[in-house]
Formats: C-alpha cells, sequence, structure tokens
C-alpha cells in the first residue's frame, strides 16, 4: 500500500487527506490518484505545467524525489510519500 | 459615497468600515496571507481577493455576501508550454495584478491580468478563465521585460464603459495594447511615451515603456492618465497617443494615478524621489492634484507624515469613489489614509498595517 501524506500548512487552504493507494508505480500516477478524488488540491502542489512548484518538496521513503517536472520518481508497492513545503522560501 | 474600503496587504485582506463613529476597522480576512489584488464588481457587488500564496501558489477567492463568507474559485492557468518552445517566460502564473470587471451588459465577465504577461478571461465570475491568446501569441509579447519583478505583468486593464469590446491593458514592461474587438486582436498603444532608462534610438519604442498604472475617466473615456516610470502621459483619444506632462509638483516619479470619474482633466498622483531611490521627494509624503488636464498641480500634505517619511504608495493603493471626493492612500509602510474632500486633507485610518498592495472602495 502506498501512502501518500500532506503537510499540516497545506491543509490549512484546502483539505486534502492521507491517502492510501493499492498500486501507484510513480510519483505522478500516485499524486494523479489524489487529485482526481481531491481536484482543488492539484494546483496547490503543481504548476500551470504539471511540475512540482518551486516550494513544494517531496520525499520518497526518506528521499527527497528528483525528477521535479516529470514526476517519474519510481514508487514501492509499500512507499511512504510525504509531501511537504520547501524551506527554500516562498 | 462608499462607505467599505477594502485593503490588501501582505498579510491579508483588511476590512475598514464607515460608521456613526468614523471609519474603523473590522474584520481581517485571509489572515496571514499575501493579497496581491481586490476587486469590488459593481454590477452584482461580488468582491474578489487574488491570493499569492508563495509555496502554494496564487489563488483567487469570491464572496457573493459582502465578505462573511468566502468560496475559491479557479485562479488562471497557463496552458501547456508546447515541446521546445524558446519563450523565456515560464508558462505558469506568478502573480493575478489586476482584476476588472466587464462592461454593464456583460454580466459575470471578468478580466485578470497576470505575470508573468498573460491576460485572462472568465465568462462565469472566476468559475473558469482562457487566457487570450491572441495577446500572448503576439510575437512582440516575448520582448515584454520585468519591471519590478522578474517578470513582465499587466498591471491596468481599461474597459470602455461605451462599448466594453473596447479594451486597453498597461504593461510593465511593455507599454499599453488596445483591443477593438474584444481581445480578438491587439495593437500597440504607447505612441508618443517615453522611456528615460532606453538608449536614446529607442526611447519612443512603444514595446519598452513601462507605464506603471493607466486609468480610465468613467465619464470620458477618452481620457488616459497613465504614471509611467519616468514621467505621466495623458491621452485624449483612448490611449491612441500620449503626451508627456513634465512638471507635476516635487517629482514626475511615482507608482499611481487615480481620475475623477465624472472630470477627465482631475488626477491625483503620489510622487516618490525617482526609481533609484523610492522614498517622499524631501522625505514629505504629498499627494498631488490636478484639475486642469496637467497643466498645473497642487500638492496637499496635510494630514500625512511629517519628514523624514519613508512612504512608497504602490501601484493600486490611490483609489478614488465613484463621488470623486473620497480617496484613500495606502503605503508600502503600513498606512493608510482617506480624504472626503478630493485628496487636500488626509486622516491616518491606521499607522500599523503589514504593506498594502491594492485598495478598493465597495
Amino acid at each position: 500500500m502506498v501512502t501518500v501524506t500532506f503537510t499540516s500548512h497545506l491543509q490549512r487552504h484546502v483539505s486534502v487527506p492521507r491517502h492510501e493507494l493499492a498500486q501507484a508505480a510513480t510519483l505522478r500516477e500516485a499524486l494523479a490518484q489524489v487529485f482526481a478524488a481531491h481536484p482543488q488540491a492539484r494546483g496547490y502542489v503543481l504548476d500551470d505545467q504539471g511540475g512540482l512548484r518551486t516550494h513544494v518538496a517531496v520525499f520518497i521513503d526518506g528521499r527527497r524525489a528528483c525528477d521535479r517536472s516529470g514526476l517519474g520518481d519510481a514508487l514501492q508497492p509499500d512507499s511512504q510519500v510525504h509531501v511537504l513545503q520547501a524551506l527554500t522560501g516562498g | 459615497m462608499s462607505e467599505r474600503l477594502w485593503v490588501g496587504t501582505r498579510k491579508g485582506l483588511i476590512e475598514f468600515r464607515r460608521g456613526a463613529g468614523g471609519w474603523a476597522q473590522r474584520a481581517a480576512h485571509f489572515l496571514g496571507d499575501p493579497v496581491s489584488q481586490v476587486l469590488h464588481d459593481p454590477r452584482d457587488g461580488a468582491l474578489y481577493a487574488a491570493l499569492n500564496l508563495g509555496h502554494f501558489g496564487c489563488k483567487l477567492h469570491r464572496s457573493d455576501d459582502g465578505g462573511a463568507n468566502w468560496q475559491e474559485v479557479a485562479a488562471p492557468a497557463y496552458p501547456p508550454k508546447p515541446e521546445g518552445d524558446d519563450d523565456t517566460a515560464p508558462w505558469d502564473l506568478k502573480l493575478i495584478w489586476s482584476l476588472a470587471p466587464g462592461g454593464v451588459g456583460e454580466p459575470g465577465l471578468l478580466w485578470a491580468g497576470t505575470l508573468p504577461g498573460g491576460l485572462f478571461r472568465s465568462a462565469d465570475r472566476g468559475a473558469s478563465w482562457r487566457l487570450v491568446e491572441s495577446l500572448w501569441h503576439e510575437p512582440l509579447r516575448r520582448q515584454w521585460a520585468g519591471g519590478g519583478y522578474d517578470w513582465p505583468g499587466i498591471h491596468s486593464i481599461v474597459v470602455d464603459p461605451r462599448d466594453p469590446r473596447r479594451l486597453l491593458v498597461g504593461v510593465s514592461c511593455g507599454g499599453c495594447w488596445r483591443s477593438e474587438d474584444d481581445g480578438a486582436s491587439w495593437a500597440l498603444s504607447a505612441q508618443g511615451m517615453r522611456a528615460a532608462y532606453m538608449p536614446p534610438e529607442q526611447a519612443y519604442d512603444q514595446n519598452s515603456q513601462d507605464p506603471h498604472r493607466v486609468v480610465q475617466c468613467a465619464a470620458a473615456p477618452d481620457t488616459l492618465w497613465a504614471q509611467h516610470h519616468n514621467g505621466i502621459f495623458l491621452s485624449r483619444d483612448g490611449g491612441r497617443h500620449w503626451s508627456e506632462i513634465e512638471r507635476a509638483g516635487p517629482s514626475v516619479f511615482g507608482f499611481a494615478v487615480a481620475v475623477h470619474p465624472r472630470d477627465p482633466d482631475t488626477a491625483w498622483f503620489a510622487p516618490a524621489v525617482k526609481d533609484e531611490c523610492r522614498v517622499p521627494v524631501d522625505g514629505r509624503l504629498v499627494v498631488t492634484r490636478t484639475r486642469d488636464g496637467g497643466r498645473s498641480f497642487e500638492s496637499f500634505s496635510d494630514g500625512l507624515p511629517p519628514a523624514p517619511g519613508y512612504d512608497l504608495v504602490y501601484r493600486h493603493a490611490l483609489v478614488v469613489d465613484g463621488s470623486g471626493w473620497r480617496l484613500a492612500l495606502a503605503s508600502t509602510s503600513g498606512n493608510l489614509w482617506i480624504s472626503e474632500d478630493g485628496g487636500e486633507r488626509w486622516n491616518g485610518l491606521s499607522y500599523h498595517l503589514p504593506p498594502v498592495s491594492a485598495l478598493a472602495f465597495g
């Protein structure tokens, strides 16, 4: 089960609960499933071109996601994904 | 006169109301969030607040009950950038810098000007937006430059009340652009503007002009005033031609301009020293007013702070209401004043607000 959790800072603006996904091979697939259920959250995490917002950071099993534009980072069947706000500014 | 004032600040949208005891601060909406623009739509009373959340992007909210409740509506979004396109501008919303209602006979129609330079149109009160591609794909758009921000932006949207298909937008830095056909086609409309910051041979290049703010007289829509980066310009023919006002009180540099709703010869400005020193001249904040189409200016400081002061008034932080007598003025130092007599005397409403980006009566 892939789990996706979102920073509490985001909850202040838009409700997006923790998700448990039966299957998601990439970060792109995981986020697509979450945003299908919570479409308003998409624009808070992704920019207009579908990449991660500059000041959003995603960690997959403790590693920062690398493919910020294509969201192609691979997930394991039991990956834990955390969507956080980066501390680079914003 | 308008009895309510909306103050868009770096830390929320703050409401002021005028009651029996005078003006008083009321609720703060979106507390902690930067508000880049606020619009009161006189056609249906709706309020719009544009937020710039930093980490989480730019958002738009609407209230249909005078600010008691807000709902998030769609924010303008840029379309996918074609593969291999060498456009140096990001196709990504960076700021909602201007909002304007369509014509009286166009209920629900809104315009939004943004960074990095896209104009957007909504036909459903912000529920959805589409990029005005005719302007975005204009080849000269790619030569627009940032002015104050890293990317160019549309800060002024003028809709002709006689015919709302006639539009004019002001761009920092990309001059003024005019459409006669509801945005289907566009033409540069900055003839006569002069850019002192350009090489001499390019000083009159229309696409290089940096109008900081452009406003239109509601009762005489052929008259437009522009506070430009290095001067004040006036058009009497709907923006086709501009003439420079060379003397205007302590300085011709500033960001804001407001025009009287019925008298096209009356306009107000909030001058600063110059572009590389953005403070009041001699440390003394004043509001200047012309009542003769720019031939002469009066300078008012009654109620404004004594020197040394550091207040700077941004583009959308000097506004006049429909009466032409009541004005509001706010600064990046967090000070807010109101005038009930056409700008001659000012009354401080607050001296400890966050930096103010935009004001709106209504």
